[in-house]
């Protein structure tokens, strides 16, 4: 029985890994696009926009399987959930500055 | 050990993980906001300058792209580390830990062509506000580099003595914390690579 158990957890892990294999290569192309696309020089906002949705979604990898997040218990998105409110308080209050109207 | 600190072996019944785990997520947490400020006062400052130079015109772009793939490959190997443990395969865990910290030593290597190739172009953190932000913010990430190596080098020493005293629970919940820093330090280096070389 215990056997079996072990054998189950390394089949589990041999998955994981050729999980890891798929974000690495995933990982390595993305870098490619997002060079490659700088050197299109897009317009600023444009360019903003492809390199950080690249950006977001290879971070989202790293999150998701090198750091488990997928398989991971609640109370680690709970503390995740607070710190990501206040990162979005932190990136758009800036915005703000450009929002003074009245020129104090 | 259990005894010290209660849970970092097993997990807690009611959170299902161990205090460790909590403890690196919180301070993985603390980490966040603290780039996030930095990331907060790069916007502030490009948005209100009336001229901003691109990264790529002052940058070494292929230089800036060996070094993300070089950090993406070591973030690889430190999962590959972990996952080595939970084979029960000590040799390979510490080829792959080895592998780790050769890595971050080939990250700042080349890091350090970068910043001394500025140095004798007389770029210099005084020099503008983009050279500001640029030298704080990967002089920050390579102090986080510097110290996920240190953690990584001593785990990697000393796992065999972990093994031969029968703590292979204990070693494998803190490489997988460890692992969990130095994943955070690649997925920053993910979005300075663009914002401080590419934009």
């Amino acid at each position: 029985m215990e056997n079996q158990a072990v054998s189950h957890a390394a089949a589990d892990i041999d998955k994981q890994v050729r999980g890891y294999m798929v974000v690495f290569g995933t990982l390595l192309a993305l870098t490619v696009i997002t060079v490659g696309v700088s050197y299109m020089h897009l317009p600023l906002h444009a360019a903003v926009g492809v390199a950080l949705a690249i950006a977001c979604f290879k971070a989202s990898l790293v999150l998701l399987f090198f750091m488990h997040l997928i398989s991971e218990r609640q109370l680690i998105f709970v503390i995740l959930a607070f710190t990501v409110g206040f990162f979005m308080v932190l990136m758009f209050l800036p915005i703000l500055t450009n929002l003074d109207h009245i020129h104090i | 050990m259990e005894g010290l600190i209660p849970y970092i072996t097993e997990a807690r019944e009611d959170t299902g993980l161990t205090n460790g785990k909590i403890g690196i997520w919180l301070f993985l947490a603390s980490e966040i906001m603290l780039f996030g400020a930095f990331f907060a006062t790069y916007i502030v400052m490009r948005m209100g300058a009336e001229h901003w130079p691109h990264g790529w015109e002052d940058q070494n772009v292929p230089l800036g792209t060996l070094n993300t793939l070089v950090l993406i490959t070591s973030s690889v190997t430190m999962v590959m580390a972990w996952a080595s443990l939970e084979r029960d395969d000590l040799k390979k865990f510490q080829m792959f830990g080895a592998a780790t910290v050769a890595l971050g030593f080939a990250f700042l290597g080349i890091k350090y062509i970068e910043y001394t190739s500025h140095f004798h172009e007389g770029m210099y953190p005084g020099t503008n506000n983009y050279l500001a932000v640029y030298f704080t913010m990967t002089g920050l990430h390579g102090l986080h580099v510097v110290c996920g190596m240190v953690v990584n080098g001593y785990l990697t020493a000393t796992g065999k003595s972990y093994w031969d005293a029968g703590e292979r629970q204990l070693l494998i919940n803190r490489v997988e914390n460890a692992g969990l820093f130095w994943h955070f330090v690649d997925i920053v280096w993910i979005f300075l690579f663009p914002v401080l070389y590419l934009l």
